[in-house]
């Protein structure tokens, strides 16, 4: 494969922002049909690079060139979309740019018919697009608002619009970040398929598994330089993990669970709505212990979180928090002593535009070391949020910064020190590392693991089964809004918990919830 | 209470609701391809003033009506440039720029109007578009006579629906205007220019409302005043929400205020002696209130409106 003649040829592309260098002079050769992944911590440079390429940013330094018809190399002109899309790149971005009031069909029309033109061929266009599907299987419905489509099927959209317009070069900017498993399987599906075809894949990611199991070539990124080009075949975890961090990957160590009292009791609890419904929910969660929730998102979990962050009604069943009955809305869930992760960081979590220091002390807004006489206490938040910057390692300008500048990691682990601050007796952590490096989601493990070594129970609800198995004392599993029994960890594998997920109770699950009913 | 029923039935009614209607058919549809494509055009009012102040002008000074009709139009059209260098390229509040560009062009109107007129107490009066009278309009009951009253400046607001409503839903020009009005981002990404783009809806949208001014000046009355707009662009960009952006539901609001209107003159005239005028003058506007409550709750803005789009910033 990589005797073949590059169809794409990136040479010292260099490019700084301020005083922070996103690439330095880095070179990249992809030939056609190959499958390239561009693997690099968040912040590394990948889609930088990839933004150069099809040109959002032009280059401070470095030449790009693109195999014309007759596979002769021709210089690529920087800084105009138009040229990329017109030398065939295309780029299915991490945020799509596809018109939410527009049909899947008219956001593909867009820009492919003459502006000015007196009719939309559309139905020459949608024959065209029903072939592509049938070529590629990345079925979607093309009449339906791209409002009410699901994620995958508005990436399927993205794929397809960049093969409508004859890419020769697709970019791919995490495009599991925002999938379910199953929607990845699909994904990596079509992207096969359309290697073969000829089409030449780079595909930016930070997931080891998911590089080692799709891509033909590995490209590694660190701080803006390319510190590997490696064959996949061959390659492992720990050494791609050390080229992209810089050294030895951390796995957390299992701890032992202290079981102390229960902090958590769910007694046939029933809650949420739609597909997210927690149906008649049963378990218990003590100090010092921390409990896995394993599923596909949509199984139930916005209602299990919901009640415990209280966003949440319960209709019925029972909730206990250290024996006592719950409270009903947030800030009664945050003075039982409840420290919360939720989902969606950026929707639920912060308030862009408030500062990193506001963001922290958002939760506790009447407590007397924020607040005296209803004036905030400006200097105390400030040396708390400079504390928690320190001990938490959050990349940011400072206290006062606005917290949507901050990158998703460095979010996450202020709104850890926000959930762990005071000690919380639970923590609800959901999808804690969704979209987060290496980096992050070993200091959000090690946090969690510290706290419940502290006395606090954590329920942990990921679907990520490396995280729950290397995490968690006992895993429980969600499908279709019900929860099963917790299993001690050593008693499940990954097969067992897959099957749960699912819906086929069987393995440890089994016996056990045959003898609970 | 029969009488105040049987004005519905009066072609002098209808013609009255059509003829207010139609400079506010000429706003909402300039407002609507604006806010479409993602810009705020509060200038509208001033707009509507200058429109009206030119047209005029034009006609008073020896032009023809039609010249009158196309020098509003290029003076809207230049006004909404204006408002896109700051809006659209500069990326500044599209409040403020409006605001300004409506104080900007009503000031500059009636300077102008002095400056032409200094020393005259009553401006002078043009002969204004004259009725149509299609013969084979007079056949249909009620309607016929209604519509047989307009000017070739109502046709034309009726013809503006229409292109207005093909161009949106039919063309690739119209698609992207919808596009650009939701996500910029996705435009740029399909190697169309947003500037491009927000210029030439604004442009067009501000010489379709500058048209709703000339009306007033070349049809519906024979003069220019001062505050002869009187709040009438205002009520357009009321309507673009209640409308839902849609030129069809613009016509139909259009209508249904110039009904209000026609209907509370004649209510005064029935009813004037036993309740205040002013609470008749205030009819049209509370009703519009209601209707732009019920409307406005499921109103679905363009996602991008008011939002400046500055390239290579999410």
């Amino acid at each position: 494969m990589a005797l073949a003649p590059p169809l794409l040829r990136l040479r010292g592309i260099g490019m700084r922002f301020g005083d922070l260098i996103a690439n330095d002079g880095i070179d990249l050769d992809v030939a056609a049909g190959e499958i390239v992944a561009l693997l690099g911590e968040n912040g590394a440079g990948k889609t930088t690079l990839m933004n150069i390429l099809f040109g959002h940013y032009v280059a401070d330094a470095g030449e790009i060139a693109i195999a014309d018809e007759a596979g002769r190399l021709a210089p690529l002109t920087q800084g105009s979309p138009q040229a990329a899309l017109a030398a065939g790149i295309g780029m299915v971005h991490q945020h799509f740019a596809l018109a939410h009031n527009l049909s899947g069909l008219e956001n593909i029309m867009l820009g492919t018919v003459p502006l000015f033109g007196l009719r939309l061929p559309r139905r020459e266009v949608r024959a065209r697009l029903k072939q592509l599907i049938a070529e590629t299987g990345l079925a979607v419905d093309l009449d339906t608002p791209v409002r009410a489509l699901s994620v995958g099927e508005r990436q399927r959209i993205e794929i397809l619009k960049a093969l409508s317009r004859r890419a020769r070069v697709l970019v791919l900017d995490e495009p599991t970040a925002v999938l379910a498993p199953l929607d990845a399987e699909h994904l990596f599906g079509a992207i096969r398929t359309l290697a073969a075809r000829g089409l030449a894949v780079i595909f930016i990611s930070h997931k080891l598994s998911e590089v080692l199991a799709l891509a033909h070539r590995i490209v590694v990124l660190r701080h803006g330089r390319k510190v590997a080009d490696l064959p996949a075949e061959g390659a492992d975890r720990e050494t791609l993990a050390r080229h992209m961090i810089g050294h030895a990957l951390e796995r957390p160590e299992p701890t032992a669970p202290r079981a102390g009292p229960p902090v958590l009791e769910l007694q046939g609890v029933t809650c949420g709505t739609g597909r997210d419904r927690l149906r008649d929910a049963t378990l218990t969660l003590r100090g010092g212990e921390i409990v896995g929730i394993a599923g596909v998102s949509g199984n139930g979990q916005r209602g299990l979180a919901g009640i415990l962050s209280g966003l949440e009604r319960r209709e019925s069943g029972r909730v206990l928090i250290c024996g006592e009955p719950a409270g009903a809305t947030a800030r009664q869930m945050v003075a039982r002593g409840v420290g919360r992760l939720t989902e969606d960081r950026h929707h639920d979590g912060i308030a862009g535009d408030l500062t990193v220091a506001e963001n922290l002390i958002l939760e506790r807004t009447r407590s007397p070391q924020v607040q005296r006489h209803g004036l905030l206490r400006r200097r105390a938040i400030r040396a708390e949020a400079e504390a928690a910057i320190r001990a938490f390692d959050v990349r940011c300008p400072g206290p006062d910064a606005p917290i949507r500048l901050l990158s998703g990691g460095n979010i996450q682990k202020l709104l850890l020190a926000r959930a762990l601050h005071g000690h919380p007796r639970l923590i609800l952590a959901n999808q804690p590392t969704r979209g987060l490096d290496i980096g992050a989601t070993g200091e959000v493990h090690r946090r969690l693991q510290e706290a419940a070594a502290g006395g606090a129970g954590v329920l942990l609800i990921s679907e990520d089964l490396d995280e729950l198995l290397a995490l968690a004392h006992r895993i429980a599993v969600l499908h279709a809004g019900h929860l099963t029994p917790a299993i001690e960890t050593a008693r499940l594998d990954v097969q067992t918990i897959g099957l749960a997920m699912a819906g086929h109770a069987a393995g440890a699950f089994a016996p056990i919830e045959a003898a609970a009913s | 209470m029969m009488e105040a029923l049987e004005i519905i039935g009066q072609a002098s009614f209808w013609a009255a609701a059509i003829r207010i209607a139609a400079p506010l058919i000429f706003g909402v549809l300039g407002a609507l391809i604006c806010e479409r494509a993602g810009v705020l055009n509060l200038g509208i009012e001033g707009i509507f003033v200058a429109g009206a102040m030119t047209g005029w002008l034009t006609v008073s000074m020896g032009g023809d009506l039609w010249l009158g009709v196309a020098v509003a139009a290029l003076v809207g059209a230049a006004l909404g440039l204006l408002h896109g260098v700051f809006t659209v390229i500069l990326g500044l509040s599209q409040h403020v720029t409006g605001l300004s560009i409506t104080l900007l062009a009503t000031s500059t109107a009636y300077f102008g109007y002095r400056v032409a007129f200094p020393s005259v107490t009553t401006p002078p009066v043009i002969e204004p578009f004259a009725p149509l009278n299609p013969a084979w309009l007079s056949a249909i009951p009620i309607l016929g006579p209604a519509l047989g009253q307009q000017t070739a400046l109502v046709w034309l607001a009726f013809l503006c629906v229409a292109v207005t409503a093909f161009v949106l839903s039919r063309t690739p020009l119209g698609l992207a205007l919808r596009a650009v009005g939701d996500n910029p981002a996705a435009v740029e990404a399909q190697g169309l220019s947003v500037t491009g783009l927000r210029m030439g809806a604004l442009a067009a949208g501000s010489a379709l409302m500058a048209l709703g001014g000339a009306f007033l000046t070349l049809s519906a009355f024979n003069s220019f005043f001062f505050g002869m707009i009187n709040g009438r662009g205002w009520v357009c960009i009321a309507l673009t929400v209640f409308a839902s952006w849609q030129p069809g539901k613009a016509l139909l609001g259009a209508l249904l205020f110039g009904a209000f209107d026609a209907y509370q003159v004649r209510l005064q005239t029935l009813a004037g002696s036993v309740v205040p005028t002013q609470i008749f003058l205030m009819l049209p506007y509370l009703l519009s209130i209601l209707a732009l409550v019920l409307a406005a709750r499921r109103a679905d803005y363009p996602r991008a409106l008011m939002k400046p789009y500055i390239k290579g910033e999410r």
